[in-house]
């Protein structure tokens, strides 16, 4: 394990390329990523549209995390991988060396697997990312923290004890809090990555619900080991399997007539 | 025969076990045999007298054991060193665990501990030969033996051990909290100073105290380039005048003092003192280690 | 927005750029102390000097030689035996962590404090009187943690497999912990040995008044109950209470004292180095 991060990208770019604003539909052209010498995605060409939550399916080890990370370029923190290709914000292309990281990783919010608050408050917590920004207002930040925590249906539960560490919360809300974090930065674009695999039925139904909520206003990409869950929250489904994308679609495409005889084996749990 | 072989073996095993408790055998053991040869001082002069006693001089008559010179000598140095010690060492830590690429934190960090390695009599030899003269020309001090100069030198004494210690600390942050921060779009230098170091807090509080341990007890050193005059130090300029350790007055005068006498007990009692603080120093490390965890999760 | 961007970078740059110097500055006297030392130790090197013992360094090589040996000798039985009680046989609880924490307080005592109860056991209340003997347990005690960490440390890092597997063909736990266990196990256990002894050869204040003395007639010893000349001990006598040798004497015998504890350890990190590489467990 290596606990480095890799200084070489954001303290350098200046930023001088701007990113959109508003509603962002994500594309790739011909995106290929290598972990030193093996090739974990195979020349990717899709579009994922504005205002929806695609769904990133497969088998586990068939890229599509490696995938998703390539939106905000946290793969940049892994030594020894190389992304080739274009990944495009509406039609900016923010695999060149002159993005921005730093300012993209604001525009792409992301939420992880574990939910892992910050050893500190649940106020603390969500007024990271803004403080970070250089806002200090304290009745600013109060406003910030409050909208993201309604925006993450965690407010009513939490409005009494903010300033309580975040780590006495359940597993469920701490997920929550995440994506509240996530929320406060203000993005365009919400990563997720396998957000409910560490949360018991009812939070899960509760994180569901509340991507639904939250797709008005963000395009959500959401990774998941789960079928029922891709096709319950998404409208769009794409389907990995050794690093390729076999098949992208409009989801009930995807899970009720797959083109692909891969795709059909794999949503018949024929395998994986 | 195989009986014997049975007994033989439940010998062996009971010897092993018994080693397992040695060290708290040495320690009480320590413990007690400084307080057999320290306690008797207190039949000549009252602890109070001793602690609160601004006059040090074993030889009048009756002999005058105040400690305070020592100990406020001690504290000197040992918070100048640290002054030093403790940003540099942080630093490097910081540098080591979050900045510098693997392959060079490989190479660099056995060099650091090197410094471990160097004798303190070697530290003592070149401050009192080298460091110490020279920075008398360029200061233009009346003196090349002097407080400040043992705190320099102990500093990079310490070092080792701070960076060490708080290496450690630092990488048991786990991987995902600078990962979450990156991705809220703080740079590494904001993920660094607002959530990893924060969360290496106690195993870094630790690291300070194993230093401040290692300081406190260094003798060798401190003995050789602090001048050793048994004067209270005050104010800042003391910094720049010969002081002297509990360490130093032990060293100096244990080889010349009469076994049984007053003095030889009152340098017992610095011993044990020396004991008791150090001993306070590491069980509060070892409690903040343990009550919080240098590995969070 | 975009002025706070740039503070920021600019903030990061400058810390990182501190960050560099502080490590740098951390560097300087490691190199510091071995190129002085080079520089000004060397000229006065010479093989007489090492192997005389009016003006040279002899007694005290042949001292320091002794001392470390026998320290070897008493601590080494003592520290492996406790680190397999910890690793083999305490379980974890109150009294595995008490016995951690009296090793942890061990390793932190002043070896000033280590000399005085060296003093007041083994010269004094044992009446060994100031001789090789006394300073060599009084050594052992001090380097005791020193081979209780490595040592334990090494049979930790053993799979649990290989114990099982001896244990599964009937052999004792006794049995295992000497066919299996400990053969696995001793590179790590002498590394650390190594590293002890390099501490216990460079140790100056331990030895200060339990075996250390300053002879010119009579310089080696004859018996465990003599005292002995001790490299680190010699380096300070001349450093402090011989103004009249000359400086190249004393920085050669500083030198010699310097080559003799920086090279069992670096002896010890190039066995270490070997380990990780070879043994992948």
């Amino acid at each position: 394990m290596s606990t480095d991060i890799v200084h070489s990208e954001a303290s350098i770019s200046s930023g001088n390329i701007h990113l959109p604003e508003g509603p962002i539909c994500l594309e790739t052209r011909h995106l290929s990523m290598f972990y030193s010498s093996t090739q974990a995605l195979f020349d990717i060409s899709v579009s994922l549209p504005a205002n929806q939550i695609t769904a990133l399916i497969g088998p586990s080890g068939c890229g599509k995390s490696s995938f998703l990370r390539c939106f905000n370029r946290m793969n940049d923190l892994i030594e020894d991988s190389r992304v080739e290709g274009q990944v495009l914000l509406d039609d900016v292309d923010i695999n060149t060396p002159h993005t921005d990281v730093v300012e993209l990783r604001r525009k792409v919010g992301m939420v992880f697997q574990a939910p892992n608050p910050f050893p500190m408050s649940i106020f603390d917590n969500i007024a990271y990312g803004p403080r970070l920004q250089g806002i200090r207002s304290a009745s600013r930040l109060e406003e910030i923290v409050e909208s993201s925590l309604r925006a993450a249906a965690l407010w009513e539960e939490v409005k009494a004890k903010l300033h309580d560490s975040a780590l006495a919360l359940s597993g469920g809300q701490q997920q929550r809090m995440c994506i509240a974090r996530a929320l406060a930065v203000e993005p365009e674009v919400l990563l997720m990555d396998e957000p409910c695999s560490a949360l018991d039925p009812t939070a899960t139904f509760h994180i569901e619900e509340l991507m639904l909520e939250l797709k008005k206003r963000y395009t959500i990409v959401i990774v998941t080991h789960n079928m029922y869950q891709a096709s319950r929250v998404s409208s769009h489904t794409g389907f990995f399997m050794l690093g390729e994308l076999v098949e992208f679609d409009r989801t009930e495409v995807i899970f009720e007539s797959p083109t692909d005889r891969r795709t059909d084996d794999y949503i018949r749990g024929r395998f994986g | 025969m195989k009986l014997l072989k049975a007994a033989r073996e439940a010998i062996i095993e009971r010897l092993i076990q018994v080693s397992g408790f040695l060290a708290v055998l040495f320690v009480i053991l320590i413990l007690a045999f400084l307080l057999r040869d320290a306690l008797p001082v207190l039949k000549t002069v009252s602890l109070g007298a001793m602690l609160g006693g601004d006059r040090w001089s074993p030889s009048a008559e009756p002999p005058k054991l105040g400690l305070l010179p020592m100990l406020l000598g001690s504290l000197y140095v040992t918070f100048g060193a640290l002054i030093l010690a403790v940003p540099l060492g942080l630093a490097c830590a910081v540098f080591l665990s979050e900045v510098a690429p693997p392959a060079l934190r490989e190479i660099l960090k056995p060099v650091v501990e090197l410094l471990a390695a160097v004798p303190s009599v070697i530290f003592g030899f070149l401050g009192l030969l080298l460091v110490g003269p020279w920075l008398q020309e360029v200061l233009g001090l009346p003196i090349g033996q002097f407080a400040a100069l043992g705190s320099l030198i102990l500093a990079f004494m310490a070092l080792p051990t701070i960076v060490s210690v708080s290496e450690d600390a630092l990488r048991a942050v786990p991987q995902a909290f600078r990962h979450n921060s990156l991705a809220l779009g703080a740079t590494e230098w904001q993920t660094i100073a607002r959530v990893t170091f924060p969360a290496a807090r106690s195993g870094l509080l630790a690291a300070v105290l194993l230093g401040m341990g290692r300081a406190i007890g260094e003798t060798m050193t401190v003995l050789m380039v602090t001048g050793n005059a048994p004067v209270i130090p005050r104010g800042l300029e003391a910094f720049v005048r010969p002081v002297r350790t509990m360490t130093a007055t032990i060293a100096s005068e244990m080889g010349e003092v009469a076994a049984g006498s007053a003095h030889y007990h009152a340098l017992f009692m610095i011993g044990l003192l020396l004991l008791l603080i150090t001993l306070a120093v590491n069980l509060a490390a070892a409690a903040i280690v343990r009550r919080t965890g240098v590995v969070r999760k | 927005m975009r002025d706070h961007r740039f503070r920021t970078l600019l903030a990061q740059n400058a810390a990182f750029v501190l960050l560099w110097l502080a490590m740098l500055l951390a560097l300087a006297p490691v190199l510091f102390i071995i190129l002085t030392m080079l520089v000004k130790g060397l000229p006065g090197l010479s093989w007489s000097f090492l192997t005389s013992h009016e003006a040279g360094m002899l007694p005290s090589i042949v001292g320091t030689v002794l001392l470390v040996l026998l320290t070897g000798l008493i601590t080494t039985p003592l520290g492996v035996a406790a680190a397999i009680y910890l690793s083999e046989y305490a379980r974890p609880g109150p009294v595995s962590r008490l016995i951690r924490l009296a090793i942890l307080n061990l390793a932190g005592v002043p070896s000033v404090v280590y000399g005085l109860f060296g003093l007041a056991l083994f010269v004094t209340w044992l009446h060994m009187g100031r001789s090789l003997l006394a300073g060599a347990c009084t050594l052992a005690l001090l380097v005791l943690p020193l081979i209780i960490s490595a040592s334990e440390e090494a049979l930790r890092q053993l799979p649990r497999g290989l114990r099982e597997g001896s244990l599964a063909l009937g052999a004792t736990r006794l049995q295992t912990i000497r066919r299996v266990v400990l053969p696995n196990a001793l590179p790590g256990i002498l590394t650390g040995l190594i590293l002890a002894l390099g501490r216990a050869a460079g140790e100056t204040a331990p030895i200060l008044f339990t075996a250390a003395f300053f002879s010119l007639t009579d310089p080696f010893p004859s018996k465990l109950t003599d005292p002995i000349m001790a490299l680190p001990y010699q380096i300070y006598v001349m450093a402090t209470e011989i103004p009249n040798l000359p400086p190249e004497q004393k920085w050669a015998g500083a030198l010699v004292l310097l080559v003799v504890t920086l090279g069992l350890n670096l002896g010890a990190i190039v066995i270490r180095a070997r380990l990780r590489k070879k043994t992948r467990w």
